[in-house]
């Protein structure tokens, strides 16, 4: 690679900063919002003031500019030093809330509602799926019905990320009936009568980041919360998954990259039959594996993440990307959790974290089943 | 008010630092550089100070081709422009040179305030503030943990073992800043993309009319005749504790002038 894109000046300061922020704001508390369930508002805040959130949204809407190779660094480098995926889906839940709301160009809603989240002064959720309804979007029943210069909302969703802190949800509601066609978006305001948030749900990993269940009964919501034409939800959601996907694989092939760096170090200083375990050729190997499905996986997604930010439609290709960085992921993670032995099992060890994070990465954003049979229709129609 | 800020590029704090065989100055190739850790908080006091009242911010750095990195950062953090004193004949230059050095640079910057962290992570002299005021005539105000500008006038609160002393002057002053003083800031992807477009103009000896004898190794009046390494660690002091556990570490911190 001669002209990388991803080591010029300006990205290595951004990497720079990125990796200082995560090391003084976050490593420090990221047990505790574990334990705590969730990370607070002030991390938000700290995240804003330091150009974090903003990074790939045009200045107009409160950004930073940039594009989603700068993103990819952002998240890259949280990971790198130590920042988890679970962290990252908590602080950047709006990287799935308001990129519709931002694209729609709608003023009011873009001073209402992305400016102070991008400001760290809002906290904003993203709901699709319902208890009936996850990789299948057009199933979803929760219903908005217009009355006057309003909608008014019933239905539940779930497996909300950031939902029992968000001041707004984007919700994914249904406006007609026919399964694509009749689906639109709604800002809903989570002070909104009506509008509840059920139960907190306990999780396997992704612990500092809340996952919520809510109940919509009777919520008034004003009809210019409306983000594009009415209809248009499906489409508006189905534009972002790429980028979405890109993400994910970002936290596939980072969180691997964390817990490789881990378990190299631990295996130089760790010590069993008189030598560092490092010097057995059954862990060299081990560790030459996981370090060939890191960098295939890094190599391939940022390759992706280039020809889209240059303008390329390719939603088949960001499928492969996540799909192959989780499969990576999952084999890194339990291997680094292998070679740290019992400690590997234990709270306090960060790969044992990775391990319990890695797993949600192909089940959300599009299961990988669902990744295989898009990527299946793109080759074999 | 118009502020210059000093800015060091110094070894990544965490780095082993190293002396080069050949002529016992700092090795900074080796190892990584970073804005020297006070510098940000000078930086900072700085930002705020133009933020709250007005004026340019103007990073000055005297160091080798790779300092502008360094140089970037401050710039990234929202200093306006910066001057870059960069001579190979500065090489090696102790701390009286580099004040020698850095006075002449800042004649050719217009400014009411010069502000400095206290001392630098790889020299640790902490002498250049107080050198720098000998040499232009500034009023010295150093170890500030609070800056306070009027019309035409500072207060500081001066840091000491005990308190703070409070110290006020007339502008042109030099003020070394402690840690205590603020949180610095993190460069933004927006701050670090508009320091591209930002002036750095390069000075060399001549530029800034110093006299190429009076720096570098040979100007230096001091000089590293032998240099070993550092021992290794001593074995630590257990306390044990016999119900005065409390009162043994007391005083172990005392005479380490800890407490
Ligand atoms: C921690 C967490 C956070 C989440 N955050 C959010 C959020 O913020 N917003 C939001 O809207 N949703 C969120 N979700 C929901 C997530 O997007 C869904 O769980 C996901 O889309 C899968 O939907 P489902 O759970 O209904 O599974 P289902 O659709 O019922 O699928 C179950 C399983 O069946 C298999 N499968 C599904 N379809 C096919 C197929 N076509 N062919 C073959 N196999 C298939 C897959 O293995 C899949 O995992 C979150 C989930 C979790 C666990």
């Amino acid at each position: 690679m001669s002209t990388d894109v991803w080591t010029t000046p300006e990205r290595a300061a951004l990497r720079a900063a990125v990796r200082d922020f995560c090391t003084k704001e976050i490593v420090p508390h990221l047990d505790q919002w574990e334990r705590d369930g969730e990370v607070p508002r002030t991390l938000h805040k700290a995240a804003a003031e330091a150009g974090l959130l903003g990074v790939a949204f045009p200045e107009e809407a409160g950004g930073q500019g940039g594009s989603i190779i700068d993103q990819t660094i952002v998240s890259e480098e949280l990971l790198y030093a130590g920042a988890s995926s679970g962290l990252l889906s908590a602080l950047f839940t709006h990287g799935i809330a308001i990129p519709h709301l931002v694209k729609s160009g709608n003023a009011d809603l873009i001073d209402r509602y992305a400016k102070p989240t991008l400001n760290g002064d809002l906290i904003g959720s993203l709901a699709v799926t319902e208890p009936d309804a996850g990789s299948d979007v057009a199933a979803i029943r929760t219903r908005a019905v217009r009355e006057g210069d309003r909608y008014i909302v019933n239905g539940a969703k779930t497996f909300i990320t950031s939902s029992t802190r968000a001041d707004f949800v984007t919700t994914v509601v249904r406006t007609g009936e026919d399964p694509h066609r009749g689906i639109s978006l709604l800002v809903v305001d989570t002070g909104s009568p009506g509008f509840s948030v059920v139960r907190r749900l306990e999780k396997m990993g992704w612990l500092c980041s809340d996952t919520g269940e809510l109940a919509y009964v009777d919520v008034r919501v004003p009809a210019a919360n409306l983000i594009g034409e009415e209809g248009s939800g499906f489409i508006q959601v189905a534009q972002q998954f790429a980028g979405e996907r890109l993400g994910l694989a970002v936290h596939g092939y980072g969180i691997a990259q964390r817990a490789l760096d881990l378990t190299v170090a631990y295996t130089r200083q760790r010590n069993a039959f008189g030598r560092p375990l490092i010097s057995k050729q059954v862990v060299r190997h081990k560790l030459v594996e996981m370090t060939r499905a890191v960098e295939v996986s890094r190599t391939y997604a940022r390759s992706i993440t280039e020809r889209i930010a240059a303008g390329e439609q390719l939603f088949a290709e960001a499928a492969m990307a996540k799909n192959q960085a989780i499969e990576a992921c999952s084999f890194v993670v339990n291997e680094a959790v292998q070679l740290h032995g019992g400690s590997g099992y234990m709270r306090e060890t960060e790969v044992e974290r990775h391990y319990r994070d890695a797993r949600i990465l192909g089940i959300g954003g599009g299961a990988t089943e669902v990744m295989n049979d898009l990527i299946a229709k793109a080759l074999f129609g | 008010m118009n502020i210059v800020v000093c800015v060091k590029q110094v070894p990544d704090t965490w780095a082993e630092k190293k002396l080069s065989d050949s002529d016992k100055t700092v090795d900074r190739e080796g190892v990584e550089g970073v804005m020297n850790e006070l510098d940000e908080y000078a930086v900072e006091e700085a930002l705020r100070i133009k933020e709250a009242s007005g004026g340019e911010v103007t990073v000055l750095t005297m160091g080798p081709e790779k300092a502008v990195e360094t140089i970037r950062k401050a710039l990234s953090m929202g200093a306006d422009q910066a001057v870059h004193l960069v001579d190979s004949g500065l090489h090696g230059s102790d701390a009286l040179t580099t004040s020698y050095a850095l006075a002449k640079a800042l004649e050719t910057i217009p400014h009411d305030l010069v502000i400095l962290g206290v001392e630098s992570t790889d020299a640790r002299m902490s002498v250049i503030p107080a050198m720098l005021a000998e040499r232009t005539g500034a009023a010295q105000l150093t170890f500030a943990r609070k800056v306070e500008v009027g019309d035409g006038t500072v207060k500081i609160e001066r840091q000491t073992d005990t308190g703070y002393d409070v110290v006020e002057a007339a502008t042109p002053a030099i003020v070394s800043v402690v840690e205590k003083i603020n949180e610095p800031r993190y460069p933004s992807f927006k701050g670090i993309m508009a320091a591209k477009k930002k002036p750095l103009t390069t000075l060399t000896l001549g530029d800034a009319g110093i006299e190429s004898e009076k720096v570098g190794l040979a100007g230096s009046g001091s000089s590293v005749a032998e240099f070993s390494a550092r021992p290794p660690k001593q074995a630590g002091q257990v306390v044990k504790d016999e119900g005065d556990g409390g009162s043994k570490l007391a005083e172990f911190l005392a005479s380490q002038k800890l407490v």
